[in-house]
Protein backbone atom coordinates (compact mmCIF):
# COMPACT_ATOMS: atom_id res chain seq x y z
CA UNK A 1 0.00 0.00 0.00
CA UNK A 2 2.66 2.59 0.73
CA UNK A 3 4.40 1.39 -2.32
CA UNK A 4 1.37 2.25 -4.03
CA UNK A 5 1.34 5.65 -2.90
CA UNK A 6 4.67 6.32 -3.00
CA UNK A 7 4.68 5.63 -7.05
CA UNK A 8 1.28 7.96 -7.00
CA UNK A 9 3.20 10.93 -5.42
CA UNK A 10 6.47 10.76 -6.92
CA UNK A 11 4.48 10.28 -10.67
CA UNK A 12 2.83 13.62 -10.02
CA UNK A 13 6.01 15.24 -8.76
CA UNK A 14 9.34 14.67 -8.86
CA UNK A 15 9.11 12.75 -12.16
CA UNK A 16 6.57 14.85 -13.38
CA UNK A 17 6.14 13.96 -17.33
CA UNK A 18 6.91 17.12 -18.72
CA UNK A 19 9.10 18.93 -15.93
CA UNK A 20 11.85 15.73 -15.40
CA UNK A 21 11.20 14.23 -19.25
CA UNK A 22 9.76 16.78 -21.43
CA UNK A 23 7.39 14.04 -22.59
CA UNK A 24 4.17 15.57 -24.36
CA UNK A 25 6.10 19.10 -25.21
CA UNK A 26 4.38 19.50 -28.65
CA UNK A 27 0.62 19.00 -27.38
CA UNK A 28 1.91 20.81 -24.43
CA UNK A 29 2.99 24.01 -26.22
CA UNK A 30 0.29 24.26 -28.85
CA UNK A 31 -2.90 23.76 -26.60
CA UNK A 32 -2.05 25.79 -23.76
CA UNK A 33 -3.62 28.94 -25.04
CA UNK A 34 -6.51 29.15 -22.82
CA UNK A 35 -7.08 27.45 -19.55
CA UNK A 36 -10.74 25.61 -21.26
CA UNK A 37 -9.15 23.67 -23.79
CA UNK A 38 -5.42 23.18 -21.41
CA UNK A 39 -7.85 21.24 -19.45
CA UNK A 40 -10.02 19.08 -21.66
CA UNK A 41 -6.84 17.74 -23.59
CA UNK A 42 -5.27 17.26 -19.61
CA UNK A 43 -8.47 15.43 -18.68
CA UNK A 44 -8.28 13.46 -22.14
CA UNK A 45 -4.48 12.36 -21.56
CA UNK A 46 -5.39 11.07 -18.03
CA UNK A 47 -8.30 8.81 -19.53
CA UNK A 48 -6.50 7.64 -22.08
CA UNK A 49 -3.51 6.96 -19.70
CA UNK A 50 -5.78 4.70 -17.15
CA UNK A 51 -6.77 2.59 -20.19
CA UNK A 52 -3.71 2.07 -22.34
CA UNK A 53 -1.37 1.54 -19.49
CA UNK A 54 -2.80 -1.30 -17.78
CA UNK A 55 -3.36 -2.67 -20.56
CA UNK A 56 0.21 -2.78 -21.57
CA UNK A 57 1.14 -4.37 -18.54
CA UNK A 58 -0.66 -7.19 -19.52
CA UNK A 59 0.37 -7.58 -22.87
CA UNK A 60 4.61 -6.68 -21.24
CA UNK A 61 3.64 -9.57 -18.72
CA UNK A 62 2.50 -12.61 -20.45
CA UNK A 63 3.67 -11.85 -23.76
CA UNK A 64 6.60 -9.68 -24.31
CA UNK A 65 8.97 -9.80 -21.87
CA UNK A 66 11.68 -13.03 -21.81
CA UNK A 67 10.23 -16.00 -20.75
CA UNK A 68 6.45 -14.71 -20.59
CA UNK A 69 4.97 -17.16 -22.98
CA UNK A 70 5.81 -19.85 -20.65
CA UNK A 71 1.97 -20.31 -19.53
CA UNK A 72 0.73 -21.18 -22.86
CA UNK A 73 3.46 -23.91 -23.00
CA UNK A 74 6.35 -24.50 -21.06
CA UNK A 75 8.71 -25.27 -23.93
CA UNK A 76 8.15 -21.58 -25.03
CA UNK A 77 9.73 -20.40 -22.00
CA UNK A 78 12.98 -19.56 -24.04
CA UNK A 79 11.43 -16.88 -26.15
CA UNK A 80 11.96 -13.26 -25.29
CA UNK A 81 9.54 -11.08 -27.75
CA UNK A 82 10.71 -7.37 -26.16
CA UNK A 83 12.43 -6.09 -29.69
CA UNK A 84 8.47 -5.79 -30.52
CA UNK A 85 7.17 -4.00 -27.54
CA UNK A 86 7.80 -0.51 -29.37
CA UNK A 87 5.37 -1.55 -32.46
CA UNK A 88 3.10 -3.36 -30.13
CA UNK A 89 2.81 -0.75 -27.55
CA UNK A 90 1.56 2.18 -30.52
CA UNK A 91 -0.52 -0.21 -31.99
CA UNK A 92 -2.23 -0.84 -28.58
CA UNK A 93 -2.29 2.96 -28.11
CA UNK A 94 -3.39 3.86 -31.69
CA UNK A 95 -6.55 1.29 -31.21
CA UNK A 96 -7.39 1.91 -27.83
CA UNK A 97 -7.84 5.68 -28.79
CA UNK A 98 -9.81 4.89 -31.62
CA UNK A 99 -11.73 2.29 -29.66
CA UNK A 100 -12.53 5.03 -26.88
CA UNK A 101 -13.48 7.76 -29.30
CA UNK A 102 -15.88 5.11 -30.64
CA UNK A 103 -17.67 4.08 -27.29
CA UNK A 104 -17.47 8.03 -26.08
CA UNK A 105 -19.25 9.51 -28.70
CA UNK A 106 -21.86 6.05 -28.51
CA UNK A 107 -22.56 6.85 -24.91
CA UNK A 108 -21.48 9.97 -23.31
CA UNK A 109 -22.16 12.61 -26.09
CA UNK A 110 -21.44 15.42 -24.01
CA UNK A 111 -17.86 14.31 -22.54
CA UNK A 112 -17.45 13.55 -26.41
CA UNK A 113 -18.08 16.87 -27.14
CA UNK A 114 -15.11 18.13 -24.45
CA UNK A 115 -12.61 15.50 -25.12
CA UNK A 116 -13.69 14.60 -28.53
CA UNK A 117 -11.18 16.61 -30.61
CA UNK A 118 -8.24 15.72 -28.49
CA UNK A 119 -8.31 12.29 -28.75
CA UNK A 120 -7.08 11.58 -32.02
CA UNK A 121 -4.06 14.16 -30.87
CA UNK A 122 -3.51 12.21 -28.39
CA UNK A 123 -2.43 8.49 -30.17
CA UNK A 124 0.83 9.96 -31.31
CA UNK A 125 1.81 11.86 -28.28
CA UNK A 126 4.78 11.11 -26.90
CA UNK A 127 3.52 10.77 -22.93
CA UNK A 128 1.51 8.55 -23.55
CA UNK A 129 3.78 5.76 -25.26
CA UNK A 130 6.79 7.16 -23.08
CA UNK A 131 4.49 6.10 -19.59
CA UNK A 132 4.50 2.75 -20.89
CA UNK A 133 7.68 2.50 -21.95
CA UNK A 134 9.25 3.78 -18.50
CA UNK A 135 6.29 1.47 -16.42
CA UNK A 136 8.24 -1.61 -18.88
CA UNK A 137 11.81 -0.02 -17.95
CA UNK A 138 10.92 0.27 -14.18
CA UNK A 139 9.37 -3.08 -13.76
CA UNK A 140 5.92 -2.43 -11.94
CA UNK A 141 5.44 -5.33 -9.52
CA UNK A 142 1.50 -5.85 -9.93
CA UNK A 143 -1.35 -3.87 -11.68
CA UNK A 144 -2.22 -1.80 -8.88
CA UNK A 145 1.05 0.05 -8.72
CA UNK A 146 0.34 0.38 -12.78
CA UNK A 147 -2.74 2.09 -12.02
CA UNK A 148 -1.28 4.41 -9.64
CA UNK A 149 1.42 5.45 -11.72
CA UNK A 150 -0.73 6.11 -14.25
CA UNK A 151 -3.31 8.14 -12.61
CA UNK A 152 -0.16 9.80 -11.14
CA UNK A 153 1.48 10.79 -14.25
CA UNK A 154 -1.69 11.73 -16.06
CA UNK A 155 -2.87 14.26 -12.80
CA UNK A 156 1.00 15.93 -13.33
CA UNK A 157 0.65 15.84 -16.65
CA UNK A 158 -2.86 18.05 -16.11
CA UNK A 159 -1.17 19.80 -13.66
CA UNK A 160 1.63 20.97 -15.90
CA UNK A 161 -0.53 22.17 -18.61
CA UNK A 162 -3.29 24.08 -17.16
CA UNK A 163 -0.94 26.04 -15.15
CA UNK A 164 0.95 27.04 -17.78
CA UNK A 165 -1.88 27.80 -19.91
CA UNK A 166 -2.93 29.95 -16.88
CA UNK A 167 0.68 32.11 -17.22
CA UNK A 168 0.21 32.54 -21.06
CA UNK A 169 -3.50 33.96 -20.17
CA UNK A 170 -1.86 36.55 -18.02
CA UNK A 171 0.94 37.15 -20.42
CA UNK A 172 -0.89 38.76 -23.28
CA UNK A 173 -1.08 41.39 -21.70
CA UNK A 174 2.39 41.59 -20.57
CA UNK A 175 4.65 43.85 -22.88
CA UNK A 176 7.41 41.04 -23.59
CA UNK A 177 10.40 41.84 -26.21
CA UNK A 178 8.94 40.71 -29.96
CA UNK A 179 11.07 37.79 -30.41
CA UNK A 180 10.52 36.56 -27.15
CA UNK A 181 6.91 36.45 -27.99
CA UNK A 182 4.79 32.84 -28.01
CA UNK A 183 7.24 30.36 -28.16
CA UNK A 184 10.51 31.65 -26.50
CA UNK A 185 8.35 32.70 -23.35
CA UNK A 186 7.05 29.88 -22.79
CA UNK A 187 10.13 27.64 -22.98
CA UNK A 188 11.32 29.72 -20.31
CA UNK A 189 8.37 29.71 -18.27
CA UNK A 190 8.03 25.60 -18.15
CA UNK A 191 11.85 25.79 -17.20
CA UNK A 192 11.04 28.21 -14.59
CA UNK A 193 8.08 26.08 -13.43
CA UNK A 194 10.20 23.04 -13.43
CA UNK A 195 12.73 24.33 -10.88
CA UNK A 196 10.27 25.25 -8.75
CA UNK A 197 8.70 21.49 -9.18
CA UNK A 198 12.09 20.03 -8.66
CA UNK A 199 11.63 21.39 -4.94
CA UNK A 200 9.78 18.94 -4.13
CA UNK A 201 12.46 16.24 -4.37
CA UNK A 202 12.49 17.55 -0.44
CA UNK A 203 8.91 14.61 -0.15
CA UNK A 204 11.41 11.95 -1.31
CA UNK A 205 12.63 9.51 1.58
CA UNK B 1 16.23 23.09 -55.58
CA UNK B 2 17.52 20.13 -53.95
CA UNK B 3 19.87 22.13 -52.29
CA UNK B 4 17.30 24.49 -51.00
CA UNK B 5 15.00 21.56 -49.63
CA UNK B 6 18.44 20.42 -47.60
CA UNK B 7 19.49 23.89 -46.39
CA UNK B 8 16.19 25.90 -45.29
CA UNK B 9 15.67 23.04 -42.44
CA UNK B 10 19.14 23.86 -41.25
CA UNK B 11 18.37 27.25 -40.40
CA UNK B 12 16.00 29.09 -41.53
CA UNK B 13 12.98 26.78 -40.75
CA UNK B 14 14.38 24.96 -38.24
CA UNK B 15 12.17 22.44 -36.84
CA UNK B 16 12.77 23.54 -33.13
CA UNK B 17 13.29 26.72 -32.61
CA UNK B 18 10.65 27.95 -35.74
CA UNK B 19 7.96 25.39 -35.61
CA UNK B 20 8.31 24.11 -32.53
CA UNK B 21 8.35 20.09 -33.31
CA UNK B 22 10.12 17.21 -31.71
CA UNK B 23 10.97 18.98 -28.27
CA UNK B 24 9.07 15.79 -26.67
CA UNK B 25 12.31 13.23 -27.11
CA UNK B 26 14.64 15.73 -27.35
CA UNK B 27 16.16 17.58 -24.38
CA UNK B 28 16.42 14.62 -22.01
CA UNK B 29 19.05 13.17 -23.30
CA UNK B 30 21.02 16.61 -23.36
CA UNK B 31 22.63 16.34 -20.04
CA UNK B 32 26.19 14.90 -22.18
CA UNK B 33 27.43 15.43 -25.45
CA UNK B 34 27.52 12.09 -26.54
CA UNK B 35 24.48 10.66 -25.92
CA UNK B 36 22.53 13.70 -27.42
CA UNK B 37 24.90 12.91 -30.79
CA UNK B 38 23.71 9.75 -30.82
CA UNK B 39 20.00 10.34 -30.70
CA UNK B 40 20.97 13.41 -33.46
CA UNK B 41 22.29 10.27 -35.84
CA UNK B 42 19.27 7.99 -34.53
CA UNK B 43 16.56 10.75 -35.50
CA UNK B 44 18.07 11.94 -38.97
CA UNK B 45 18.31 8.93 -40.17
CA UNK B 46 15.03 7.51 -39.18
CA UNK B 47 13.22 10.89 -40.40
CA UNK B 48 15.12 9.95 -43.59
CA UNK B 49 14.34 7.01 -44.35
CA UNK B 50 10.58 7.08 -42.97
CA UNK B 51 9.94 10.11 -45.49
CA UNK B 52 11.56 7.85 -48.28
CA UNK B 53 9.37 4.65 -47.76
CA UNK B 54 6.02 6.32 -47.46
CA UNK B 55 6.82 8.42 -50.39
CA UNK B 56 7.34 5.08 -52.28
CA UNK B 57 4.16 3.90 -51.13
CA UNK B 58 2.42 7.14 -51.38
CA UNK B 59 0.29 6.46 -53.99
CA UNK B 60 -0.73 2.57 -52.44
CA UNK B 61 -2.04 3.49 -49.10
CA UNK B 62 -5.66 4.53 -48.33
CA UNK B 63 -6.03 7.68 -47.04
CA UNK B 64 -8.37 6.74 -44.20
CA UNK B 65 -5.49 4.66 -42.68
CA UNK B 66 -2.55 6.18 -43.45
CA UNK B 67 -1.51 7.07 -39.85
CA UNK B 68 -1.26 3.68 -38.71
CA UNK B 69 0.87 2.78 -41.53
CA UNK B 70 3.04 5.44 -40.81
CA UNK B 71 3.83 4.44 -37.39
CA UNK B 72 4.20 0.95 -38.31
CA UNK B 73 6.69 2.24 -40.58
CA UNK B 74 8.72 4.21 -38.14
CA UNK B 75 8.10 2.20 -35.42
CA UNK B 76 10.08 -0.81 -37.61
CA UNK B 77 12.87 1.58 -38.24
CA UNK B 78 13.14 2.59 -34.64
CA UNK B 79 13.06 -0.52 -33.81
CA UNK B 80 16.37 -1.57 -35.70
CA UNK B 81 17.89 1.20 -34.50
CA UNK B 82 17.50 0.30 -31.04
CA UNK B 83 18.76 -3.37 -31.80
CA UNK B 84 21.24 -1.73 -33.49
CA UNK B 85 22.38 0.50 -30.66
CA UNK B 86 21.77 -2.43 -28.03
CA UNK B 87 24.83 -4.53 -30.05
CA UNK B 88 26.70 -1.94 -31.09
CA UNK B 89 26.82 0.86 -28.23
CA UNK B 90 25.26 -1.06 -25.12
CA UNK B 91 26.36 1.79 -23.01
CA UNK B 92 24.72 4.48 -24.72
CA UNK B 93 22.06 2.64 -25.14
CA UNK B 94 21.39 2.20 -21.22
CA UNK B 95 21.96 6.47 -21.11
CA UNK B 96 19.33 6.88 -23.79
CA UNK B 97 16.98 4.08 -22.18
CA UNK B 98 13.17 5.31 -22.78
CA UNK B 99 14.11 8.16 -25.61
CA UNK B 100 15.16 5.96 -28.12
CA UNK B 101 11.27 3.96 -28.53
CA UNK B 102 10.01 7.97 -28.06
CA UNK B 103 11.60 8.76 -31.67
CA UNK B 104 7.77 6.74 -33.12
CA UNK B 105 6.16 9.45 -31.45
CA UNK B 106 8.57 12.17 -32.18
CA UNK B 107 6.48 14.88 -33.87
CA UNK B 108 9.29 15.70 -37.05
CA UNK B 109 8.93 12.12 -38.32
CA UNK B 110 5.16 12.67 -38.28
CA UNK B 111 4.93 16.22 -39.27
CA UNK B 112 7.30 15.84 -42.50
CA UNK B 113 5.83 11.93 -43.32
CA UNK B 114 2.63 14.37 -43.81
CA UNK B 115 3.70 17.62 -44.73
CA UNK B 116 6.02 16.25 -47.61
CA UNK B 117 6.74 12.40 -47.77
CA UNK B 118 3.20 12.45 -48.88
CA UNK B 119 2.94 15.02 -51.80
CA UNK B 120 6.84 14.07 -52.99
CA UNK B 121 8.83 11.90 -55.03
CA UNK B 122 11.55 9.28 -53.02
CA UNK B 123 14.77 11.22 -53.38
CA UNK B 124 13.87 15.02 -52.44
CA UNK B 125 11.74 12.97 -49.74
CA UNK B 126 14.92 11.65 -48.39
CA UNK B 127 16.72 14.87 -48.69
CA UNK B 128 13.98 16.48 -46.72
CA UNK B 129 13.66 14.31 -44.13
CA UNK B 130 17.75 14.03 -43.45
CA UNK B 131 18.17 17.51 -43.31
CA UNK B 132 14.93 18.16 -40.85
CA UNK B 133 16.87 15.30 -38.69
CA UNK B 134 19.71 17.44 -38.91
CA UNK B 135 18.27 20.78 -38.14
CA UNK B 136 16.83 18.91 -35.15
CA UNK B 137 20.49 17.62 -34.40
CA UNK B 138 22.10 20.61 -34.11
CA UNK B 139 19.68 22.16 -31.51
CA UNK B 140 20.23 19.19 -29.56
CA UNK B 141 24.29 19.35 -30.05
CA UNK B 142 24.29 22.97 -29.08
CA UNK B 143 22.14 22.59 -25.85
CA UNK B 144 23.85 19.76 -24.96
CA UNK B 145 27.65 21.07 -25.07
CA UNK B 146 26.11 23.98 -22.94
CA UNK B 147 25.00 21.58 -20.27
CA UNK B 148 28.13 19.55 -20.68
CA UNK B 149 30.69 22.55 -20.55
CA UNK B 150 28.56 24.24 -17.70
CA UNK B 151 27.50 21.37 -15.67
CA UNK B 152 30.15 19.00 -15.48
CA UNK B 153 33.42 20.87 -17.11
CA UNK B 154 33.55 18.34 -19.87
CA UNK B 155 32.77 17.28 -23.34
CA UNK B 156 32.02 13.85 -24.64
CA UNK B 157 33.81 12.91 -21.36
CA UNK B 158 37.34 15.29 -21.74
CA UNK B 159 38.07 17.79 -19.13
CA UNK B 160 37.59 21.17 -20.59
CA UNK B 161 38.08 22.85 -17.66
CA UNK B 162 41.54 23.05 -16.06
CA UNK B 163 41.71 21.04 -12.90
CA UNK B 164 44.06 23.34 -11.22
CA UNK B 165 40.57 25.63 -11.65
CA UNK B 166 38.59 24.38 -9.27
CA UNK B 167 37.96 25.11 -5.68
CA UNK B 168 38.89 21.41 -4.31
CA UNK B 169 41.83 22.07 -6.10
CA UNK B 170 43.04 25.95 -4.88
CA UNK B 171 41.43 27.24 -7.49
CA UNK B 172 38.07 29.92 -8.26
CA UNK B 173 36.16 27.71 -10.15
CA UNK B 174 32.94 25.50 -9.43
CA UNK B 175 30.73 23.02 -11.90
CA UNK B 176 27.29 24.60 -12.32
CA UNK B 177 24.90 21.67 -10.78
CA UNK B 178 22.09 23.57 -11.69
CA UNK B 179 22.68 22.73 -15.54
CA UNK B 180 22.28 19.03 -14.89
CA UNK B 181 18.51 19.24 -13.93
CA UNK B 182 16.32 19.26 -16.73
CA UNK B 183 14.59 22.36 -16.60
CA UNK B 184 18.12 24.50 -17.61
CA UNK B 185 17.52 22.70 -21.01
CA UNK B 186 14.18 24.84 -21.63
CA UNK B 187 15.68 27.84 -20.37
CA UNK B 188 18.62 27.39 -23.32
CA UNK B 189 16.30 26.54 -25.58
CA UNK B 190 14.13 29.79 -25.03
CA UNK B 191 17.50 31.89 -25.41
CA UNK B 192 17.99 29.80 -28.55
CA UNK B 193 14.27 30.44 -29.90
CA UNK B 194 15.30 34.24 -28.78
CA UNK B 195 18.50 34.60 -30.98
CA UNK B 196 16.64 32.74 -34.00
CA UNK B 197 13.73 34.44 -34.38
CA UNK B 198 15.77 37.81 -33.37
CA UNK B 199 17.91 37.03 -36.76
CA UNK B 200 14.86 35.90 -38.96
CA UNK B 201 12.83 39.13 -37.85
CA UNK B 202 16.13 41.43 -39.35
CA UNK B 203 16.18 39.24 -42.44
CA UNK B 204 12.69 39.99 -43.82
Amino acid sequence: MEQIANIFVKSIFTENMIFAYFLGMCSYLAVSKTVKTASGLGLAVIFVLLITLPVNYLLDRYVLSPGALAWINPQWAEVDLGFLSFILFIAVIAAMVQLVEMVVEKFAPALYNNLGIFLPLIAVNCAILGASLFMQEREYGNILEVFSYALGSGIGWYLAIVSIAAIREKLSYSNIPAPMRGLGIAFIITGLMGIAFMSFMGLQT
Amino acid sequence: MNKRIFLDPLFKNNPIPVLALGICSALAVTVKLEPAMVMALSVTLVTGFSSMILSLLRNTIPNRIRIIVQLVVVAALVILVDQILKAFAWEISKQLSVFVGLIITNCIIMGRIEAFALYNKPFPSLVDGLANGLGYGIILIAVSIVRELLGSGTLIGYQVIPQQWYVANGGFYENNGLFILPPMALIILGLIVWVFNAKNAKRV
